[in-house]
């Protein structure tokens, strides 16, 4: 047991991955401006398993992922140093545009935020973004019914997704986003929204959508990690060098992170003594 | 004293208290006032109604509906017909509102989708409000003095190659329909573009978030998904702007022409119902008037009209686009 995490020149142990990597994040330090959000993490995502962040509030479990499909590009302040190589190309090098990488490697995010369009309209934009030519009908119904809300929205698909509940548009932005079938999907606290019903649903995909894919889940929910994750990353904050700075903690299977953690700070994070 | 039963039964160290006496007076004085505001402006819109009314009656006891279908205007006759003045009005805003109308939504999206730096932004933003400050009458020398000089050529060229077709059928003489209709679409433009890039900018962040994160380039996120998302706010800018050009009086009275002519010639002289009020006014005979009270009535019921239209297509962009009933 080492504490050492607390002095701003911990670096974690080597997460080494025991099958293919789809995703090799290499995370030298994320930047907004001159604050350092997150610093010397290697998270390598791997294929056909799901992949949870945890930590407490402000430790950049967001940021890295929002860096994975360069979702951080939008801000204008942010500046990225180090690489992620996706099939063996950096998604950060210079001739790749980040609106290419986002078609391979969706996103479903914390708030749920479906367009001002119909329920089908939703879930058909990214067929017809990617020029899908097959039968789109039966894409968008089957999008809706693995994101358990066909039962719902089955018989008012002509109305616009802004009318449907809270949860019931999380459930729709999740739709939407597997409607294409990404190589990778990354969901940022998707269930926060949710109640316990849907939240198990969502779970439930998740776990099915592993199959196919790969999945990164940000989740501030413990127990989510350890009934979905197959790996889990544990990040912490590092607050030495003034700002909150987030970094990799512990990287491991999801069963040795939750009952046989290697660092201090894991283990009192998992037991819930600090938040 | 107000009545609160809650305070003796609740524990002794509970800081709740009931609103005071003088709250409860100052709500419902500003309940009073604002209701007093509302209530004033509609009795003043039906006082104007009433007056117009009142003067138009026996202009329209004389021509009755007839007075909109004629198309003679001839004050020593005692004939009067408003029909070229009624398609003046909507033919010249309707062409200011599809110009202006592209402009300044184009003018939104640029202001508000970060093509420019932020500041650079309200720069633009200014000078275009600036467009609103401008007087009418400055627009109207503006038009007299640069535009249909500028014109001349364009229309000539345009009636001498595509003269058989029926929007370039006359010549440019000086003033019409077009230099009009630019200059109101140019007047037009503030409105549409500050309204719509208030809608652009009520978008929520997650929105156009959602749009990126889908894979969308830019130009898909504007059209696709911003355009939709801001359209009711987008229509209701173009109904102001609408509304405007069928009421502007001076610009207009300088630049169209003031023919009583029905043609779809965009280079022909017309005349639209404000500026035949604002051009005949001051030498108009006790009769004159009163059938000028009945044109400014008609006027009024268009700009009625397109209003109560404009909501309703307002309403079913909400319901469409954003499910609100």
């Amino acid at each position: 047991m080492t504490s050492l995490s607390d002095t701003g020149e911990f670096i974690a142990k080597k997460y080494e991955p025991k099958g293919p990597v789809v995703l090799d994040c290499q995370i030298n330090n994320i930047y907004y401006g001159n604050f350092r959000a997150v610093r010397d993490s290697h998270v390598p995502i791997e294929k056909n398993k799901v992949t949870g962040f945890i930590g407490p509030s402000g430790c950049g479990k967001s940021t890295v992922l929002r860096s994975m499909n360069r979702m951080n590009d939008l801000i204008e302040s942010f500046r990225f140093d180090g690489s992620i190589q996706y099939h063996s190309n950096d998604i950060y090098g210079k001739k790749v545009d980040p609106v290419v990488v986002r078609r391979y490697i969706g996103m479903v995010f914390q708030l749920p935020n479906p367009f001002s369009m119909s329920i089908y309209d939703n879930v058909a934009f990214g067929l017809r973004l990617n020029g899908f030519k097959g039968d789109e009908e039966e894409m968008v119904v089957q999008a809706l019914k693995r994101a358990a809300i066909w039962d719902d929205v089955k018989d008012k698909l002509k109305n616009s997704g802004l009318s449907l509940s809270g949860g019931q548009q999380q459930r729709l932005c999740i739709a939407r986003a597997i409607a294409t079938e990404p190589d990778v999907l990354l969901m940022d606290e998707p269930c926060s929204a949710l109640d316990p019903i849907a939240t198990r649903q969502v779970e439930e995909l998740m776990v099915e959508l592993k199959e196919h894919y790969s999945v990164a889940l940000v989740t501030h929910n413990m127990q989510q990690a350890t009934r979905v994750a197959d790996v889990t990353a544990f990040l912490g904050v590092d607050i030495s060098q003034g700002g909150r700075t987030g970094y990799l903690v512990e990287m491991d299977d999801t069963q040795k992170i939750f009952e046989d953690p290697q660092q201090l700070l894991t283990q009192q994070y998992v037991r819930g003594e600090f938040s | 004293m107000v009545y609160d039963p809650f305070k003796h039964a609740s524990s002794d160290r509970t800081l709740s208290a009931p609103p005071s006496a003088f709250d409860y007076m100052k709500d419902k004085v500003f309940r009073s006032f604002a209701y007093c505001c509302a209530l004033a402006i509609i009795l003043l819109v039906t006082y104007i109604v009433f007056e117009l009314g009142s003067q138009a009656l026996p202009a329209i006891k004389t021509y009755g509906l007839g007075f909109v279908t004629g198309t003679t205007w001839d004050a020593n006759q005692r004939e009067f017909g408003v029909l070229p003045e009624i398609w003046g009005t909507l033919y010249s805003s309707l062409i200011a509102l599809a110009i202006g109308g592209v402009l300044g939504v184009g003018i939104a999206i640029f202001l508000t989708q970060s093509f420019v730096h932020a500041k650079l932004e309200l720069v633009f933003r200014t000078i275009i409000e600036l467009l609103a400050a401008i007087p009418s009458v400055v627009y109207g020398l503006w038009g007299i003095y640069v535009l249909i000089p500028l014109l001349r050529p364009v229309a000539q060229w345009f009636y001498e190659t595509l003269g058989w077709f029926p929007f370039f059928g006359t010549e440019l003489s000086g003033p019409g329909l077009a230099p009009a209709s630019l200059v109101l679409a140019i007047m037009i433009l503030p409105t549409v573009a500050a309204i719509s890039a208030d809608a652009f900018q009520r978008i929520p962040y997650k929105v156009k978030e959602a749009a990126y994160g889908m894979g969308a380039t830019k130009w898909e996120v504007i059209l696709k998904v911003m355009l939709p998302t801001a359209s009711s706010g987008i229509l209701a800018g173009l109904v102001l702007g609408f509304g405007r050009a069928l009421g502007e009086t001076m610009a207009l009275a300088m630049l169209i022409g003031n023919v009583n002519n029905i043609s779809l010639s965009l280079f022909a002289p017309a005349n639209t119902l404000a500026s035949l009020l604002a051009s005949t006014f001051p030498e108009a005979g006790e009769i004159e008037v009163q059938a000028l009270m009945y044109a400014a009535l008609v006027l009024l019921a268009i700009t009625f009209i397109v209003n109560i239209a404009g909501l309703a297509v307002q309403q079913y962009a909400m319901r469409k686009f954003e499910g609100k009933k």
